[in-house]
């Protein structure tokens, strides 16, 4: 699957799971697995650090 | 066979670990995406998949605490409970907590304004330390070492959009070695510590590169976690002291959604094996 920023290929680990966040090795950019049915992965860009996250 | 539910907001390396080891005793294990779930006030716990119990593990604080209201309106136990999880959330409230339960902790003042700030530092002197009352990963915390500084940071503070901005937590810098104890608590029993030393600041923050060390936890350090744990109301917690020269062992954050995975690659326990452990007998209580 190529990055939908900057088109670079993105390595999703196979025992990824929904929730999980991709980065891409090239730009930078995170993706959260939306949905992912074998091979079929379905990405969203993540949501930016917020000034409440933490523990 | 009990059912336990990890509501998360980010699948990070905890909640992996924490869904690996409850699936791992042979439990059916529900991660639910609270950016993904909506409840309304005719919500009943059985129309969601909630399990038995909840481990509440949001990266926001926000999300977390108001799903946590959500989950115990629904009568669904939840780990941390709410009065917990608020408490544990915003510095000040923890603070006066901590030294209403005669815990050690360094002395802090609290200013509601620009200007109040500003007449507090006047009276304690400098240096001092400003933390944002919410808020992680050391972002925001501040050493004032002179009026020019605090003057800055209190005009920025004053035009920001936050409405936590406008309270002012001024701390006392304690005079300690360059690093500081986390030790995980776990139904007031302390688990693991680490010691966090810092990469070259005063901050001994991991998220911020500090170095962790498993540290033995001595009677002292005992105590006093118990202690703190049971003045914030128990359940599963990271408590940070310091060490100071002048006092001993000083406790300044108590952390609600607590972060484990560098102290789970050295303790001697499995962390994640006991927050499962605890949820399951939090349940049948």
């Amino acid at each position: 699957m190529n990055c939908p920023e900057c088109d670079a290929t993105l390595n999703i680990p196979d025992d990824a799971s929904v929730g999980e966040i991709i980065s891409c090795p090239d730009c930078g950019s995170d993706f959260e697995i939306t949905k992912k049915d074998g091979s079929n992965v379905e990405l969203k860009q993540a949501e930016s650090v917020g000034e409440d996250w933490g523990e | 066979m009990p059912i336990i539910c990890i509501v998360f907001d980010r699948l990070r390396t905890e909640e992996k670990m924490l869904q690996k080891e409850a699936s791992g005793m042979g439990l059916d294990v529900r991660m639910l995406d609270a950016k993904t779930t909506c409840i309304n006030t005719d919500s009943k716990k059985e129309d969601f998949d909630l399990g038995d119990v909840v481990l509440e593990r949001c990266v926001s604080y926000f999300r977390g605490l108001h799903f946590t209201s959500c989950l115990e309106f629904m009568d669904m136990p939840v780990l941390n409970r709410f009065d917990v999880a608020s408490t544990c959330g915003n510095k000040m409230f923890m603070t006066l907590l901590l030294k209403k339960h005669n815990i050690p902790t360094p002395k802090t003042h609290f200013a509601f304004s620009a200007t109040g700030a500003s007449e507090s530092m006047e009276k304690t002197g400098y240096p001092m330390v400003i933390k944002p009352v919410i808020g992680s990963w050391g972002r925001g915390v501040m050493q004032l070492k002179d009026s020019d500084t605090a003057d800055a940071v209190f005009e920025i503070r004053n035009v920001t959009d936050s409405p936590h901005d406008r309270i002012y937590y001024l701390q006392e810098l304690i005079d300690r070695p360059p690093r500081d104890i986390r030790v995980i608590t776990i139904g007031d029993s302390p688990i693991a510590a680490m010691y966090r030393r810092s990469s070259g600041g005063f901050k001994t923050n991991i998220a911020l590169g500090a170095d962790p060390e498993l540290c033995e936890i001595t009677p002292e350090m005992e105590d006093l976690a118990s202690r703190t744990s049971r003045a914030m109301g128990g359940g599963i917690l990271g408590i940070d002291m310091m060490e100071d020269n002048a006092r001993g062992l000083v406790v300044h954050e108590v952390n609600n959604t607590v972060e484990f995975k560098g102290l789970a690659r050295v303790a001697k326990q499995n962390i994640p094996q006991e927050m499962v452990k605890f949820a399951l007998n939090f349940v049948r209580k």
